[in-house]
């Protein structure tokens, strides 16, 4: 036991120095960017006097390493800085945008896990059978269609033909009011108030986008399960297993599923920080006010303040996923933090 | 932007009759409120504010007075336009200039602010003070009026408000109604004013506190603003709704989609394609945007473009028709084809040249690269909706004269880098619209060395002079004309810009009606009312 704890405390210590390198990096690499942000802000109408202006009010007539400094300075107050797009503080305006994509990413994953798992164990359960090709012909689709073009056919027939799913207007319809935030979740702060009606709002809103998501998302995780599962069942353990007589479920669930789910866990976290990148055009499609059309649109005029703070709160993100996974890699095996070394 | 929950669930009602599932409610409350899509993002309530975007212009224009406004007339393409030629009153009940046109004198109208207290001659004095004052856009703007000075501006009494110019110009007093001179509620504004903050940005970037027909009572910036009528406004004709929501959405796809199912009643800007297709089942409004252009550019900095005989030899190759055809739809009006005599000072206008391969390999023959030469074609990818068709024709076209273009494709955030300020770029395509709409305003910011939008880096002595002459001279005056038809003459001879067509801001309607075409290209929603079905 102190030889996992031991593992997991080396596992959050190594996430220290990857942190350090995205402020710097993020920092940099925001300068090393085309484009200038003082001509991009000074407006329609700039004369030279007026982007000299905008360039003190930005700070950056400064030399590199005091803005820097300064970029430092704040990060350790806790302030992301203020974004000259929006003219609001990046912290704000992360805290409102970056739930908004983790309650649709996240939606998306659970229904796609909830269909892909149960698939890719049919499958491998029955090669070759109808189930199998079901999941074959699922994966296929899943990977060739790309997420713009499945939401806008969604729309297209769910909403423009059949009229069944609501305007694709992002979160909540007009009638709605957003619930006080707590989380940020829709669905989980208006179940919180107890408002039903807006919880339902909420859902409806989050249908399409979810769906299409999660159809992108299927592909790489099904195939997983049912490539693990195969691998799990030719495995000699099984075989002995069976032959000491142990029923089919004990079998199927407590031996092999359990030894397949580490790799599907790895391409869980892998699929997940692929698609919260993804999903920019989804959140475009959906007028989603999620983080990635954030980014985006702070990137096309160089915002800095707001290009590094996204970045930061991406990799912190990533660091903290990597670091469930891991964890769950010693829930699930284990030998986690024995003879890893 | 204080509502509480209960208020705004209380209006709840009114709000419903936009919804598609609340159809039952009676048709009456339907005409409460409009919805519209955009897909620009509105990024402050300050027009003031450094790093406001062009889709703020709005809230300003919504929610604000100014002293003056413009009339309305029908427009090209449908609906109505603002008529830059009539000057009418806003807040100021009228105006005097005197004889020397030094001095304004506006006497304001009794008119009360959002909060109920009155419109006083100093709120304007503090307003103009502050847009002369903070830097940046506002500040450039209101020069192009010749207000540059707090101390221009004087509030005689409460009544009355005097503006002192260093000399007489025709731009002033337009100039006071585009959207930067609008006027706040200065004691409230100086209540939340700080030491380091004394023109209440931070409090004016997330309050509406105008005398304006419409307050933000809800800004969710990235999704939505909620206009709420202001029956107290004194500035112009009551707005017929209530409530106007602004809705964003990125995807022109969905914006189409919900214009087209009625669940909202305005899509607003949408592209010139959709334009197109959606005209024959709704009302759609293309209008040709004043005194904007959009032109091939040919920077005189880079070798073979410094000999006029190629610039002409690119005119003449340019497929103009075919370019209006695959980057605008058709949507707009054509600059190409115009008479070869220039005897009036209509702006935009069509250019002398035409389509004609003949002449131009004439001209290329004539010149110093007879056997032509290699180039770069720059477009904006932010753009690239127009650009890229229109480079790819361009590309082609010029192919046959010998010109063999490469085209490039600059990322947004450094195209205004590269082609405007450094005018690094040798082969270009180009939009620029005046907000004032005369000839010599376009040749000012197009034309004249060193200006923003001079990114082919033209120098012409002679119209350097004539710009400077018309900049402010009366449009009546006798000496205007043929000094602008002059103008006119030297840059289609000279050719560093060569104007392929006037673009079209499109609107669709599906329920909504009196939408009104402004220069600033933003919807006026105070216009805007239900459409009778």
């Amino acid at each position: 036991m102190a030889g996992r704890w031991k593992a997991v405390g080396l596992r959050v210590a190594q996430s220290v120095p990857v942190v350090l390198g995205v402020v710097v990096i993020s920092f940099l690499l925001t300068r090393a960017l085309p484009g200038d942000p003082a001509v991009q802000f000074a407006g329609a109408a700039a004369t030279p006097e007026s982007i000299e202006q905008v360039r003190v009010a930005l700070g950056l007539d400064k030399p590199l390493l005091q803005q820097f400094l300064i970029y430092c300075g704040q990060l350790l107050q806790g302030d992301l800085g203020q974004s000259v797009s929006t003219g609001r503080p990046v912290a704000e305006e992360l805290a409102a945008r970056l739930p908004a994509s983790l309650e649709l990413t996240l939606t998306a994953l659970i229904l796609s896990c909830a269909v892909a798992i149960p698939l890719g164990v049919l499958a491998a359960t029955r090669p070759g059978s109808w189930v199998d090709q079901l999941c074959r012909l699922l994966v296929t689709a899943g990977v060739s269609l790309p997420t713009f073009f499945t939401g806008i056919v969604l729309i297209y027939v769910f909403y423009y033909l059949l009229g069944i799913a609501p305007s694709p207007l992002g979160r909540l319809d007009f009638v709605y009011l957003e619930p006080d935030p707590v989380t940020g979740f829709y669905l989980i702060d208006a179940a919180l108030m107890g408002d039903w009606e807006t919880w339902f709002g909420a859902l409806k809103q989050l249908v399409l986008p979810a769906i299409t998501l999660a159809l992108f998302t299927l592909a790489p995780l099904a195939r997983m399960t049912r490539a693990a599962m195969l691998s799990a069942l030719s495995a000699d353990f099984i075989r002995t297993a069976r032959a000491a007589g142990l029923s089919r479920g004990k079998v199927l669930y407590g031996y092999a599923f359990r030894n397949a789910l580490l790799p599907v866990v790895t391409t869980l976290g892998m699929v997940f920080s692929f698609v919260l990148g993804a999903n920019v055009l989804v959140e475009k499609v959906f007028a989603w006010p999620g983080i990635g059309s954030y980014a985006v649109e702070a990137l096309v005029v160089s915002d800095y303040a707001a290009v590094q703070g996204f970045v930061l709160s991406m990799a912190l993100l990533f660091v903290a996923l990597n670091l469930v996974i891991d964890l769950a890699y010693s829930v699930i095996d284990p030998r986690f933090g024995t003879e890893a070394k | 932007m204080t509502q509480t929950r209960r208020s705004f669930l209380k209006t709840g009602a009114a709000l419903m009759g936009a919804l598609p599932f609340a159809r039952a409610l009676p048709a009456a409350a339907a005409t409460d409120t409009l919805v519209v899509v955009s897909g620009q993002t509105i990024n402050s309530l300050d027009l003031h504010r450094t790093g406001t975007n062009r889709a703020s212009y709005q809230i300003a224009v919504n929610c604000y007075d100014r002293l003056v406004t413009f009339g309305q007339k029908e427009a090209p393409g449908g609906g109505l336009s603002y008529d830059y030629a009539k000057i009418e009153p806003e807040l100021a009940e009228n105006w005097t200039i005197s004889q020397d046109g030094l001095t304004l004198t506006f006497t304001l109208k009794d008119a009360t602010f959002q909060d109920g207290s009155k419109v006083t001659a100093h709120d304007v004095k503090w307003s103009f003070d502050r847009a002369v004052t903070v830097g940046g856009f506002p500040t450039t703007q209101m020069k192009a009026g010749g207000l540059e000075r707090p101390d221009q501006f004087e509030a005689v009494d409460d009544k009355t408000f005097v503006v002192k110019l260093d000399r007489p110009s025709k731009l002033s007093l337009p100039d006071l109604a585009v959207p930067v001179p609008f006027i706040i509620n200065s004691a409230l504004a100086k209540s939340h004013a700080t030491e380091a903050d004394p023109w209440a940005m931070e409090y004016l970037h997330k309050n509406t506190i105008g005398s304006g027909a419409y307050s933000v009572s809800r800004w969710t910036p990235g999704q939505q603003v909620v206009y709420e009528r202001f029956d107290g406004w004194v500035g112009g004709p009551a707005p017929k709704v209530k409530r106007i929501i602004v809705r964003e959405v990125p995807s022109a796809a969905t914006q189409r989609a919900l214009v087209e199912r009625g669940d909202v009643q305005v899509a607003f800007d949408i592209p010139d394609k959709d334009a197109a297709e959606l005209a024959d089942s709704l009302t759609v409004v293309s209008t040709p945007i004043e005194n904007c252009i959009h032109a091939l550019c040919l920077n005189t900095n880079f070798a073979p473009f410094t000999d006029p005989e190629v610039r002409k030899a690119i005119a003449c190759a340019v497929p103009y028709e075919s370019i209006f055809q695959a980057a605008a739809y058709e949507r707009g009006a054509p600059l190409w084809g115009g008479p070869a005599e220039i005897t009036d000072t209509a702006w935009p206008r069509k250019s002398p040249y035409d389509t004609d391969l003949e002449k131009a390999k004439a001209h290329m023959a004539a010149s110093g690269h007879a056997d032509g030469f290699d180039v770069t074609l720059s477009i904006s990818t932010d753009l690239a909706t127009w650009m890229e068709p229109a480079a790819l024709l361009i590309q082609e076209a010029v192919g046959k004269i010998g010109i063999n273009a490469t085209v490039e494709k600059i990322p947004g955030a450094n195209w205004r880098t590269a082609c405007l300020v450094e005018k690094r770029l040798a082969m270009h395509l180009e939009n620029f619209g005046g907000w004032l709409n005369t000839p010599d305003y376009y040749f000012f910011w197009a034309y004249q060395k060193g200006h923003l939008f001079n990114s082919s880096n033209y120098y012409n002595e002679e119209v350097e002079q004539l710009t400077n002459e018309t900049l402010h001279m009366a449009m009546d005056d006798p000496e205007y004309a043929p000094k602008i038809e002059r103008m006119f003459r030297i840059a289609f001879e000279d050719l560093p810009r060569i104007p392929l067509y006037q673009p079209a801001l499109n609107v669709a309607m599906n329920g909504a009606e009196g939408y009104e075409f402004w220069f600033h290209r933003q919807l006026d929603v105070r216009s805007l009312g239900a459409a009778e079905s």
